[in-house]
Order: C-alpha cells, then sequence, then structure tokens
C-alpha cells in the first residue's frame, strides 16, 4: 500500500517523537531552577543519574559506602540482603533528592545569593562533579540494571496493527513499550507540574520568586524555602527521567553525558519555558532521527546523531536566541 | 513630645493612637557613606507619617530599614512594644508590614489578580501537602482569600483590569495594584515609598484618595515617603525631614512647614 521506505521513515518519526520525550524530561528539570533562581544548574544530568542510582541500590539493598566501609574496617559487607519493592524504593529515593536539594541549597547557593551567574554556574558545574564522584562512592561503578516494572521490549499489537499499512511483506512498526510509558509519565509530570504552579500557595509563590525577587520578600515569601522547593522538584524530575533512561540503557556514567542533549533543547525551547522543553525536546528527538534517517546514513557516513542537535541549536542561537518560547529579548534604549 | 502610651488629637481632629514602631538612633552605612547618622522617630497607630526631604536624603533607605532589606549598623528597631531583632525582609512582611516600592515591584508575568493573590500569602495556613493535593482546607483558604482580594481590588477600582497581565498596564495602574498587593496582606503597617513619583495631577489626586480611604477605612497604619510636599501637607498627620542622612525636623505638617531649618534645606531659599 505504502512504499517500505515511507513507512520505516513514520517508524523513525514515531521513535524520535519519543526519544525526544526523555530529552524533554531532562530539560524540564533545567527549566525548573533556571526560571526560579537564574542559576543554570549543568548538574541536572548527574541528577538524574544519582537518582537513579539511588534508586537502585535501595532496590537491590545495597549498603552505601561498602567500599569505604569495607577499606576502613576490614569488613566485607556488600548487601544488606533485602530487596524493597519499587513503589517503596521510588518514595525512599524521592526522599533521597529533597534531602539532596536542601543541601545544595544551605551549603552551596545559600552563600552564593546576588553572585554573578558565570559564578553560579561554576558552582554548579562543581556540583555535578561532586555528585558523580560521590554516586561512584556511595554505590558503586558497575553499570546495574534498573527494573521498576515498566513494561520494555517492542508492542506487538502496535506492530500487529499497522502491518496492514505496508502489504505482505511488511512486518509493522516497532515502538517500544518503555518508550510509550515514558510518553504517558512525562505528559502526567508535565500537567502535574503546571497545575501545581498555577494553582497552588507554594507554585504562586514560586512563580513570584521566578519574576521578581524583591517583590517577592515583600510579600512574605522565603526565597531560601522556594529554591529548596525547587531543587526537590528538579530532584524529582531528574529521579522519573533518572528511570526511564535507565531502564533503558542500564544505570551507568553515560547517562549524565546523554543529560547533556538537554542543552540544545534548551536553545531550541527557550530556558524559561516548560512547554519550550518539551517541544524543543520533541524537535530534537524527530529532528536527530529523520535526519540520520534521510540525509545522515545515506549520505554523510551516518553516526550524524551525536552531534545534529548541537548544529540545530547553533542555527537558532543565530536567527532567534531565545527559542521557541523564550521571553523576547527587547533592548529599551 | 507627646507620651507615649496615649492616643492624642491632632490639629485637624483626627485621633491618633500609641506608638507602634519606634525607630531609635538608627545609623545606616554603605561602606564609607553614612545613608542614614543617628536618626529616632515613632509611628503612631492608625496616623499617616511621612518622610520627606531633598533628593538622596536616606528617605528610602529608612523605608529599608523599616522593611528589612537594610539592617542598620547601629540603632534599635521596636515594634509593637519589642525590640526587633535583625530580620530578613519576609520575616518582616509576616509581622504585618506590606510596602510597595518607588520602582514598582511587581510580578509582571502575572495578571493583576496573580500578583493581588500574593498578597495572601502569608494569610494562607494549609501546608505543602494538602495544597499540592488540593484538599478540603486548601480549597476553603483559597475561597476565603479570593473573597478579600475581591474587596481589595473592588475598594481600589482596578475591577476592570483584574485579567490582564501587569506587563501591558500604564504607569499609574501598576502602582495602583502594588498597592493593591500591599492592602491585601491587611497589614498592620503599610509603608508606601514615593506611591505619587511620576504620575499626572489626576493619578495624584486618585491615589491621595486611596490613600486616605484606606487609613479611613481600614485604620491602617502608613508611612509614605514623597517628593511633593503639597501632597504630603495634605495627606499626613506628622511628617519626618531628612537631609543628607540626618533629622532635621519632626512634627505636624504646619509646624514642618514653618521650620526654617526645613525651609533652607528642603525648599531652599525662601523667595516671597
Amino acid at each position: 500500500m505504502f512504499p517500505d521506505q515511507f513507512l520505516f521513515g513514520v517508524e523513525v518519526l514515531l521513535n524520535g517523537l519519543m526519544a525526544g520525550v526523555l530529552y524533554a524530561l531532562v530539560a524540564l528539570g533545567f527549566v525548573l531552577i533556571f526560571k526560579a533562581s537564574g542559576i543554570f544548574n549543568y548538574a541536572q544530568g548527574v541528577m538524574a543519574l544519582f537518582a537513579a542510582l539511588t534508586l537502585v541500590g535501595i532496590m537491590d539493598g545495597q549498603v552505601p559506602f561498602s567500599h569505604l566501609i569495607n577499606a576502613l574496617f576490614g569488613t566485607d559487607v556488600h548487601h544488606f540482603g533485602w530487596h524493597v519493592p519499587a513503589f517503596a524504593a521510588i518514595l525512599l529515593a524521592m526522599a533521597v533528592m529533597v534531602g539532596l536539594a536542601w543541601i545544595v541549597q544551605y551549603f552551596i547557593f545559600r552563600h552564593l545569593v546576588g553572585q554573578e551567574p558565570i559564578i553560579l554556574f561554576m558552582a554548579t558545574i562543581g556540583l555535578a562533579y561532586f555528585m558523580e564522584g560521590f554516586g561512584d562512592m556511595m554505590w558503586g561503578s558497575e553499570i546495574k540494571k534498573l527494573d521498576v516494572g515498566i513494561p520494555q521490549g517492542g508492542s506487538f499489537w502496535i506492530e500487529e496493527a499497522t502491518a496492514f499499512l505496508g502489504g505482505s511483506n511488511f512486518y509493522g512498526f516497532f515502538i517500544d513499550q518503555l518508550d510509550i510509558v515514558a510518553a504517558v509519565v512525562a505528559i502526567i509530570l508535565v500537567v502535574l507540574l503546571v497545575a501545581f504552579a498555577q494553582y497552588t500557595k507554594q507554585g504562586r509563590a514560586m512563580r513570584a520568586v521566578a519574576d521578581d525577587h524583591q517583590a517577592a520578600l515583600s510579600v512574605g515569601i522565603s526565597l531560601s524555602f522556594i529554591w529548596v522547593l525547587v531543587w526537590s522538584l528538579a530532584g524529582f524530575v531528574a529521579l522519573v527521567a533518572g528511570i526511564m533512561w535507565g531502564a533503558k540503557s542500564g544505570v551507568q556514567f553515560s547517562l549524565s553525558l546523554i543529560a547533556l542533549k538537554a542543552l540544545p533543547v534548551l536553545m531550541l525551547g527557550g530556558f524559561t519555558s516548560i512547554p519550550g522543553a518539551i517541544v524543543g525536546g520533541l524537535i530534537v528527538g524527530v529532528g536527530e532521527k529523520l535526519f540520520e534517517f534521510l540525509i545522515g546514513a545515506p549520505f554523510l557516513g551516518g553516526a550524524t546523531e551525536n552531534w545534529f542537535a548541537y548544529m540545530l541549536a547553533l542555527v537558532f542561537l543565530v536567527f532567534r536566541p531565545q527559542g521557541l518560547f523564550g521571553e523576547k529579548i527587547i533592548e529599551r534604549v | 513630645m507627646f507620651d507615649q502610651a496615649e492616643s492624642f488629637v491632632t490639629a485637624d481632629g483626627r485621633t491618633i493612637g500609641a506608638v507602634m514602631m519606634e525607630m531609635k538612633n538608627i545609623t545606616l552605612r554603605f561602606g564609607g557613606v553614612v545613608a542614614i547618622k543617628d536618626i529616632s522617630f515613632d509611628v503612631r497607630e492608625g496616623e499617616i507619617r511621612a518622610i520627606i526631604g531633598p533628593n538622596g536624603a536616606g528617605k528610602s533607605s529608612m523605608l529599608n530599614v523599616i522593611s528589612g532589606f537594610y539592617h542598620p549598623q547601629e540603632g534599635e528597631v521596636w515594634y509593637k512594644g519589642a525590640r526587633r531583632p535583625e530580620m530578613k525582609p519576609f520575616e518582616v512582611a509576616r509581622q504585618g508590614i506590606a510596602r510597595t516600592f518607588q520602582n514598582i515591584a511587581l510580578f509582571e508575568g502575572m495578571s493583576v489578580l496573580d500578583n493581588v493573590m500574593t498578597g495572601r500569602l502569608n494569610h494562607m495556613k494549609s501546608g505543602i501537602l494538602s495544597q499540592a493535593i488540593w484538599y478540603g482546607k486548601a480549597e476553603r483558604e483559597e475561597t476565603e482569600n479570593r473573597a478579600v482580594v475581591e474587596r481589595v481590588i473592588d475598594f481600589l477600582e482596578i475591577q476592570h483590569i483584574r485579567k490582564t497581565p501587569v506587563s501591558r498596564l500604564p504607569y499609574g495602574l501598576k502602582k495602583r495594584v502594588e498597592l493593591a498587593r500591599a492592602l491585601a496582606a491587611d497589614p498592620k503597617l503599610l509603608l508606601l515609598d514615593e506611591p505619587m513619583a511620576g504620575m499626572n495631577v489626576e493619578e495624584k489626586e486618585d491615589m491621595s484618595r486611596f490613600i486616605l480611604d484606606v487609613n479611613d477605612e481600614f485604620g491602617t497604619t502608613i508611612v509614605l515617603i514623597e517628593h511633593d510636599m503639597g501632597v504630603v501637607m495634605d495627606l499626613s498627620d506628622r511628617v519626618v525631614v531628612m537631609d543628607y542622612g540626618k533629622k532635621i525636623g519632626d512634627g505636624p505638617p504646619d509646624e514642618v512647614r514653618n521650620n526654617q531649618a526645613v525651609i533652607d534645606a528642603y525648599l531652599g531659599v525662601a523667595h516671597d
């Protein structure tokens, strides 16, 4: 019915959308913190990694800092010997992320209020590498399998339902069930975040802080509290992103590098826009898959996925520096 | 001049309450620059207290000391009969002291209604979890606070712009929205930093009327900074005059107007 090439292109597009959802999830964490505090949090990717490591560690009943403990005391402990159910482990991991948000605020950013953005940025780079090393020390550096019960592998239902499109020798679309779950979770997450920001007291305070610090103080909002809240939310988003990435490709340290794909996403979507992060993520996901399929693989020898997003972002920076949804930069003279 | 605990009646027949806030020997320095030099004055319940002075006299700094944005190196702030420890601005706000800013500090991206609602944040007690799931108490609170906000909006006659994003409003209306947000907090003490700066005559008259009405209807104590001498003399019950960080006059408008030091410093040499 349709030429195979076309159908394959559609499948590539769908997979691109799903990959884009994961980029969007990480980008969302960046946007939350940037909006509320003007801090560009380089550590967002590492937070996702740290959250996933913690989740696996808790589920498997791993002893935190076991290498350190064993080296110091000559013991040989590795596991508590219990397994924590996924749901409880996710709640515990979330509690750890809230604790982390509190530590980050009280030990780092409280002392840097009013500093130049570049200094705040450098602080987050320091934080990123500290957390990477700390995560390593706490949970070990080997690649771990994360299984919280999300279905994985191709969806036969979709494959069968679409097989007729291409006639007899077509196998139907291959779409990973995990990607579908990720997309659904991402949509729910965004709806929840927007509802929280729009309709609750703390959400209103959060938006107020994002808009004007001085005015926020004058109506009695504690900036420290809001920043802990925002870092906690970013930690929550990081946990969700970490679960999805981790379930897809195992919990490993390259996760923090994949997360840097969120940078071009932010340049497209704008650093201050939640819908921008979502749309930017989808554009990058679809764009890099389609580019690879249409131009990269046939003409450029492939492997364009590594740099396509950054190229796209560069083009955007030249022609629309505020991104698709960012606030327009107007200089008044 | 008057007994601290006693109320008294002003020249134009208004009754002013006991001392609510007292600034004692406040000195504020920025590096080597002395912004406020050993100033003391008090604010009585229910009065409109003006702080006037030429540019750079330290008026805004004084307001910032009261609202906790600046911390004086020397001196004490007494509020409701107790010495106030050094507080952050949000803690001061939670004590029932609301303020507006000289250069307007509104949440530009939000609607007028949302801006005024932020004034109610300290009156919402329900915790973060019940807020997150919008559980009973949180919803009731939202409705109650919304009612208060609507009253304030009616009072200041800004119903027609309730849903308008603040960034689209003209300057005069922004000033009024800022006043609305401060009023929504139901403050004991309202600090107004040049509420009429940059306004035309008509807008100034409106704002004067609102300030008097607020004081009249809610009994809110008001401390205001203003350049326009005429406005200050009409509005205020008592006036503090500052010049180069020092207090050079304090008293009812008529008395201050005839004070030679004030005439020299503030009005320049008299020309009649």
